[in-house]
């Protein structure tokens, strides 16, 4: 184990702020992605399954 | 065995929808993993003490940025050469994720460059060729967005990113070609790594865990992308239709 205490840990030596904000903001980016893929694939099934059910109505089908 | 069977849209939707949670749990395991070496196994740096601990992700962000293109290239290539529909979704799924993992190279390398070099940004040749990676990104994917007709958008993209792709070498050896502020390959195929056998393996883990979240996130994107295209064929009525 390399540290001595919790405190020593989330300091990294005097660059805590560095090393935090690079590890931060790449947690963030990855989360929104997953969040992002989710939602545009949710969002993506419910508009094909509505164009599909339009298709398939009777005023979508006498076009 | 026919090879053009996975070429298919229709299979190659199944055979994504398997790899996707093999490949997003392989990837979260081995983050934690590489994560666990890298802050509590692997030693501090005797030169740059315990901010060298970026490296763990910048490394394989950049790694990642610059082969997520390459594999763009190589999908508009094989698209443009064989007139194939799911090249062009392959591209246009990798954009994204290698959009974002440029720009995490780059915010950590700007947040390491600062207790190190005293600034956040240089115009180096490494740091500049790396934002240029970031532009050719996003330009591919506003030019898609802003040419409605899907063939020639698809073409267009493909066009841009082989021409775009001649930056990537240009990344590569901007540490040997010039004398750049930012620091020599530490891992390479021509001289054994510079750094602690721990670091490395932190490192090597990383990069794993980078490649399967790419993996997994492209094939989410493709999924999608696929169902959207093929909307009017017989396959993708019968699959929405199961689902309501």
């Amino acid at each position: 184990m390399e540290w001595a205490s919790w405190s020593e840990f989330w300091n990294m030596g005097g660059r805590g702020f560095f090393v935090w904000s690079a590890f931060g903001v790449t947690a963030i980016c990855v989360l929104i992605e997953i969040v992002w893929l989710r939602r545009a694939a949710g969002q993506s099934r419910r508009r094909l399954m509505r164009m599909q059910q339009w298709d398939l109505s009777p005023e979508g089908s006498e076009k | 065995m026919n090879f053009y069977h996975y070429a298919s849209p229709t299979t190659f939707y199944r055979l994504a929808g398997k790899a996707i949670p093999w490949a997003a749990w392989t990837a979260g395991i081995l983050a934690v993993l590489g994560l666990y070496i890298g802050f509590f196994v692997a030693p501090t740096d005797f030169q740059q003490g315990e901010a060298y601990r970026i490296i763990f992700i910048h490394v394989p962000a950049a790694w990642m940025g610059m082969l997520i293109y390459l594999v763009m290239a190589f999908w508009g290539a094989i698209g443009l050469a064989f007139n194939a529909r799911l090249p062009f979704m392959m591209m246009r799924a990798l954009a994204p994720t290698g959009a974002i993992l440029t720009f995490v190279a780059l915010w950590t390398g700007a947040v390491w460059g600062k207790p190190m070099w005293g600034t956040w940004w240089v115009w180096d040749a490494r740091l500049t060729s790396t934002l240029i990676l970031l532009f050719l990104y996003i330009g591919t994917l506003a030019l898609w967005s802003a040419i409605e007709d899907v063939k020639r958008s698809d073409r267009a993209g493909a066009l841009l990113t082989l021409i775009g792709v001649v930056n990537v070498p240009i990344i590569l050896f901007s540490v040997v070609w010039w004398n750049t502020l930012h620091q020599g390959s530490t891992v390479g195929v021509s001289h054994a790594p510079k750094m602690a056998a721990t670091m490395l393996q932190g490192l090597l883990l990383m990069t794993a865990a980078a490649w399967l979240y790419a993996i997994a996130a492209t094939l989410v994107r493709v999924r999608r992308i696929i169902l959207e295209r093929e909307r009017k064929t017989e396959w993708v009525r019968e699959l929405l239709e199961k689902e309501t």
